[in-house]
């Protein structure tokens, strides 16, 4: 999943071939400023705005822990690792623009194959040493408070969320917002809103998977069509059924070539970008197999900590199964919008929110195949 | 504003609070405490706090907090 896939749509700036000259040392403020003036929000999914998690960090008091998040723990993204391989000195001049701002006298990358970044770090002069923190292959393993309690030498599972991390703090940022960051402080705010749109700007690391010709990691502005986006990962390999977008977190969309890809344009469809993650389901595929596949695996990564995630989400993923697999009763679809609402914000991190969001968006955009599943047969595969 | 927060990484879901709190809680299907507002961490109205507060002083798992709104997790996390 770490091939770079070319096409004409492609817009290189992170992965760019080019070199970036030095980093310009900035103050906190200039740092704050910049990045709320070029509206740079997070790449590792929630999409929240940098400066305003830094801010609290600068204003928290307490001794600041600024930790670049590489963990990428969800299995149909490849967009940090391939980052991590093709710049990973962006990354790092990244986190060595906060680190510095906030004034830190250590910043962490946590990553899954630290071994593979010593021989990058030591081929830098940065003022504030970074330290290797490895990161688990778990999917809740880059929750943020499941890092920060990794960097802090505990086990990497999430924390109740009665404080604010940053407001303690601790800053952790996906290792793509970081690179954005580094071009920024080079080549401005203006530079960065010439892509994208105008309430979301620059551009984004998806991953494209699935029913396309070559898999791999594309970089495009947001609002980018869905279509050039599966046009740059070689095409699609057979007509589409549906697109999941935002990785196994995310929502289906419909397989429209003209669909943007944007928080705005996604909203009706309850989808988000997310982390970038764009996956296509052929014709002849089923959807409520393949989600319930997932929501299965998603059952497994539960943490184990929190009673309505712990017992909530096998619940849904058996009854899920069930509808895959014709074990259907009429009381079904019912049942499975309780659990969505049962589970959804009851757990010390939002796992149990995505995979509700993933499962609920599934019986609206196969709602014909739900019916179908109800009577005993399958629209996708003609079974059974 | 008040708050009932609940830490779900705490709480061992034997629904002792369901019964001190029954105005605010209910028990789901598995006897984890459920704000019957269908918020995550139910607004506890004046007239309730004394209530609350000797839920959270019963909890054998301290996961119950009143959290006052500045506390409250606003949503950055996804
Ligand atoms: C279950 C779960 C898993 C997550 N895994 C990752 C991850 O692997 N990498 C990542 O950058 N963010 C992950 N996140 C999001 C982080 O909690 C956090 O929002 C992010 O790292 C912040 O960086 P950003 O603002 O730069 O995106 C995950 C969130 C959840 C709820
Ligand atoms: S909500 Fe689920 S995944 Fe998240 S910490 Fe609790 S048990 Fe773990
Ligand atoms: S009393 Fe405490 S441990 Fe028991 S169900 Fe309520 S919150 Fe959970």
């Amino acid at each position: 999943m770490t091939s770079v896939a070319e096409a004409p749509t492609v817009q290189r700036r992170l992965l760019a071939q080019t070199g970036h000259g030095p980093l310009p040392t900035l103050d906190a403020s200039q740092v704050v400023g910049l990045a709320r003036d070029a509206g740079l929000t997070g790449r590792g999914g929630s999409g929240f705005p940098l400066w305003r998690k830094l801010n609290a960090v600068l204003v928290s008091g307490r001794p600041p822990t600024i930790i670049a998040n590489g963990a990428e723990g969800e299995p149909a993204s490849g967009k940090d690792k391939a980052l991590l391989t093709y710049q990973p000195h962006l990354v790092l001049d990244g986190l060595q623009l906060i680190a510095r701002a906030a004034r830190a006298s250590t910043a962490y990358l946590y990553v899954a194959q630290p071994a593979a970044f010593r021989a990058v770090l030591g081929s830098r002069r940065d003022p504030i040493p970074v330290t290797l923190v490895t990161a688990p292959d778990a999917f809740v393993a880059g929750e943020e408070s499941a890092v920060a309690a990794a960097v802090a030498g505990r086990g990497a599972v999430p924390a109740d969320k009665r404080f604010r991390l940053p407001d303690t703090g601790t800053l952790v940022q996906n290792v793509e917002t970081l690179a954005h960051l580094a071009l920024i402080a080079r080549y401005g705010a203006g530079w960065f809103r010439t892509a994208g749109t105008y309430d979301e700007p620059g551009t984004f690391l998806a991953t494209i998977g699935g029913a396309v010709a070559a898999p791999g990691v594309v970089e495009a502005g947001y609002g980018v069509p869905l279509g050039d986006l599966i046009t740059a990962a070689g095409g699609p390999t057979a007509p589409l059924a549906a697109v999941l977008v935002g990785g196994y977190h995310g929502a289906w969309v419909p397989a429209d070539p003209a669909l943007p890809i944007s928080r705005e344009a996604l909203s009706p469809y309850g989808a988000t970008p997310g982390a970038g993650v764009v996956t296509a389901l052929p014709l002849g595929a089923c959807g409520l197999a393949e989600t319930a596949r997932i929501a299965g695996y998603l059952a497994d990564q539960s943490a184990g900590q929190c009673g309505p995630c712990v017992n909530g989400l096998p619940r849904l993923a058996t009854t899920l199964a069930d509808l895959a697999a014709f074990r259907a009763r009429p009381t079904l679809p019912a049942e499975v919008t309780r659990l969505t609402h049962l589970v959804t914000g009851r757990g010390a991190c939002r796992h149990p929110d995505g995979t509700a969001r993933l499962i609920a968006s599934a019986m609206r955009a196969f709602s014909a195949d739900v019916t179908a599943h109800l009577n005993g047969h399958c629209l996708a595969t003609h079974t059974p | 504003m008040t708050r009932l927060h609940i830490d779900w990484t705490a709480c061992d879901g034997r629904g002792l609070c369901a019964e001190l709190l029954p105005e605010l809680l209910a028990e789901d299907d598995w006897g984890y405490p459920m704000a019957r507002d269908g918020s995550p961490s139910p607004t506890v109205p004046p007239a309730l706090e004394p209530n609350a507060q000797r839920a959270v002083d019963r909890c054998p798992a301290l996961a119950l907090h009143l959290t006052r709104e500045a506390e409250r997790p606003s949503a950055p996390t996804r």
